[in-house]
């Protein structure tokens, strides 16, 4: 039982992380139509510049508020010198770009910092781990994970329906000639969201790359479950998004655990472990499929 | 006109293998030095690029290519080599399914491939071939030699962990074949994972003493890190793989305490080891790793057969290499039947170093003269 509860809250910080990366995809799809393959690269320029401003000045806290900096500032960048010039175009062509994108920074950050992983702990405040109600022992790290989810989910509510952005941020998805018509500032409303959505990314490699590896190419496993989650949730759809990212991130985590499980019923050890982990790796992708089939834009699409 | 034109062709192909057999030794390297595990291959190239430093001749030319980490850019590469530059030898292989893409054709065409480190089961066993040569290891080596020693250690319930792809089940049935005991349970995670929480989760719930795993490159700093804050508290084994200088420098301290099987350490005491690692240290400023010594030990074990004859008698150059004249630095080396390393396999244990980073130190000897088991299936 603890063992289900452990995956469950694991499932749920898998799916908080997923969040801060399919909010920013979704948004920028919502809100400009476009389709940007290099969120992947944003994620790796907030880690990259976490670990460094982190190893340079011995705060943690420090290099996640300069990884966020640094994403949302090249993100801005990037928005000013690509992709404003691919709004018009179909896309096939915004694809294209988007990759070259990805290969511009991967190479670029191999040619700058090595191909050697970066060092990137979290600050030991936050290490180690402390025991739940119930006995269940937990990673500190992880909770505040979550709890960075969750604030950011809450904040994006707050943002999205009460503010004078937010309310340009709907109308741009609702209707992008009409809002432009009434004297709203299209260009720098498209910047600004823009580097929202890498701002949100670099938080997410920043926070991820200190549990996990600091390197070239990080992005783009994340990119492509966040991807499976914006189709999930309705593309353009920040609820959508954040209902999405927790189910791909639950039905993750306890397939990949309960499924060997699972096939050992009937199965030998070894085979099982094989068998379950195969499926357990489709999992999510048969849950799209399932979904799609019923819903074809997706559990809350955006109104067309 | 057509047959002229090929006929011409022809000739100038056997003018330009002439011209290449002259004198000069031509060796093609082929290995990993961009996209996921490119510093082993970068280990491997200076490793080898140091040991024709200070041989000091001058016959023998070494032209070296990236495979990116993909198969199919392999063969090519490889097809390059031999069509256009007419190597002698090819190595530099990292990856055991890019040799298996590469040697079998390489080898058949009359060409001596020397592998540096990959050392897939197939190439010790039934496709052997007198022209492949492995002065690494075999696939299973280290893992069967870490089961045997934690055998020997008296665990009594190891759990264990690997990436479900070839060599990561080799690696779990390597480990199986020498531990020889029932493991409580085996998991297998997805190739390039990131995030461990349910597997460690599955580990903390199982009732295990011990835990082995073999996670190459970014996977295993991965996992190290959040076994750290995890609070689950078994010890760690694994194969040098997950242990290089470079990986545990990028985990920090939580790789303290894990034990580590490898074929070679800095700290193994013969003379050849100690004027390598000084070498290393003084032309690249950084330590070795095994695989920078796997690549100077290749470079070595060429060497030394070219002393003795030019790879254009196959014969005797095959006979040279196979006596492995040469002063390893992992102490003693030789070859079996099949062409693959009988040597022995050492424990080491990741420690706090002088300059507060982790680094192995070695412990003893997990295996001595160990040799893979297939090659009873090799028929040459």
């Amino acid at each position: 039982m603890t063992l289900f509860i452990e995956q469950l809250i694991n499932g749920l910080q898998l799916g908080t992380m997923l969040f801060l990366m399919a909010s920013g995809l979704t948004l920028v799809f919502g809100v400009m139509g476009l389709i940007n393959l290099a969120h992947g690269s944003f994620y790796m320029v907030g880690a990259y510049a976490t670990a460094l401003v982190t190893a340079a000045t011995g705060s943690f806290f420090v290099g996640l508020a300069a990884g966020i900096a640094v994403a949302a500032a090249v993100g801005a960048l990037v928005e000013l010198i690509v992709i404003r010039r691919l709004y018009h175009r179909p896309h096939l062509d915004q694809v294209l770009a988007t990759f070259a994108l990805i290969l511009i920074f991967s190479e670029g950050t191999r040619w700058l910092f090595g191909s050697s992983p970066l060092w990137l702990n979290p600050p030991a405040m936050l290490a180690g781990s402390v025991t739940l109600p119930g006995g269940l022992r937990y990673p500190i790290y992880r909770l505040v994970i979550i709890a960075v989810g969750v604030a950011v989910a809450v904040g994006m509510y707050f943002l999205i329906t009460r503010t004078r952005l937010g309310m340009r941020i709907r109308a741009g998805e609702s209707d992008r000639e009409m809002i432009g018509a009434l004297g709203v500032n299209i260009a720098r409303l498209y910047t600004l969201v823009f580097a929202m959505g890498a701002a949100l990314a670099g938080l997410a490699g920043a926070m991820v790359g200190a549990l996990q590896s600091v390197q070239v190419g990080m992005g783009e496993p994340v990119l492509i479950l966040a991807f499976v989650v914006i189709v999930i949730g309705g593309i353009g759809s920040i609820k959508g998004a954040l209902y999405g990212a927790i189910l791909v991130g639950v039905v993750d985590t306890l397939g990949r655990v309960f499924l060997p499980a699972f096939f050992r019923q009937f199965m030998s050890p070894s085979e099982a472990a094989g068998v379950g982990s195969a499926i357990a790796a489709m999992l999510i992708y048969i849950m799209m499929a399932a979904i799609l089939a019923f819903k074809p834009k997706g559990l809350f699409a955006a109104n067309e | 006109m057509k047959k002229l034109a090929s006929l011409g062709l022809g000739l100038l192909m056997t003018a330009g293998m002439t011209a290449a057999q002259a004198d000069e030794v031509r060796i093609g390297m082929i290995t990993t030095l961009s996209g996921g595990g490119s510093h082993l291959g970068v280990d491997v190239r200076d490793g080898f690029m140091l040991a024709m430093e200070r041989s000091g001749r001058d016959d023998v030319r070494v032209l070296i290519q990236d495979d990116a980490n993909r198969p199919d850019l392999a063969r090519s590469l490889s097809n390059e080599f031999m069509q256009r530059d007419n190597v002698d030898i090819l190595t530099g292989i990292i990856f055991s399914n890019l040799a298996m893409a590469v040697v079998p054709a390489a080898v058949r065409q009359g060409v001596f491939y020397i592998s540096p480190n990959a050392g897939p089961s197939d190439l010790a066993g039934r496709m052997c071939h007198e022209n492949y040569f492995n002065a690494a290891y075999q696939n299973d080596n280290l893992h069967g030699a870490m089961g045997a020693y934690m055998r020997e250690q008296g665990f009594e319930r190891p759990i264990i962990l690997a990436p479900n792809y070839p060599a990561g089940t080799d690696a779990l049935a390597g480990f199986k074949h020498l531990y020889e005991g029932e493991v409580v349970d085996e998991i297998y995670t997805q190739m390039g994972q990131t995030d461990y929480a349910a597997e460690i989760a599955q580990i903390r719930a199982s009732n295990a003493d011990s835990l082995f795993f073999f996670l190459p490159g970014g996977m295993g700093i991965s996992f190290m890190k959040q076994w750290e804050n995890s609070g689950v508290e078994l010890p760690v084994f694994g194969a040098a793989f997950s242990f290089d200088e470079t990986i545990i420098k990028a985990v920090g301290s939580a790789a303290i305490g894990a034990m580590n099987t490898s074929l070679w350490a800095y700290d193994l005491d013969n003379e050849a080891n100690h004027a390598f690692v000084e070498a290393f240290r003084d032309t690249y400023d950084r330590m070795p790793t095994l695989y920078a010594a796997q690549g100077y030990d290749t470079a070595n074990l060429i060497l030394s057969a070219l002393d003795k004859a030019h790879p254009s008698d196959q014969d005797a150059f095959r006979e040279a290499l196979r006596e492995a004249d040469f002063a390893s630095v992992r102490g003693e080396f030789r070859f079996g039947p099949n062409h693959h390393p009988i040597q022995d396999i050492y424990v080491r244990e990741v420690v706090e170093g002088e300059d507060g980073q982790p680094t192995n130190r070695l412990i003893g000897i997990a295996v001595e003269d160990i040799q893979d088991v297939y090659h009873t299936q090799c028929q040459m």
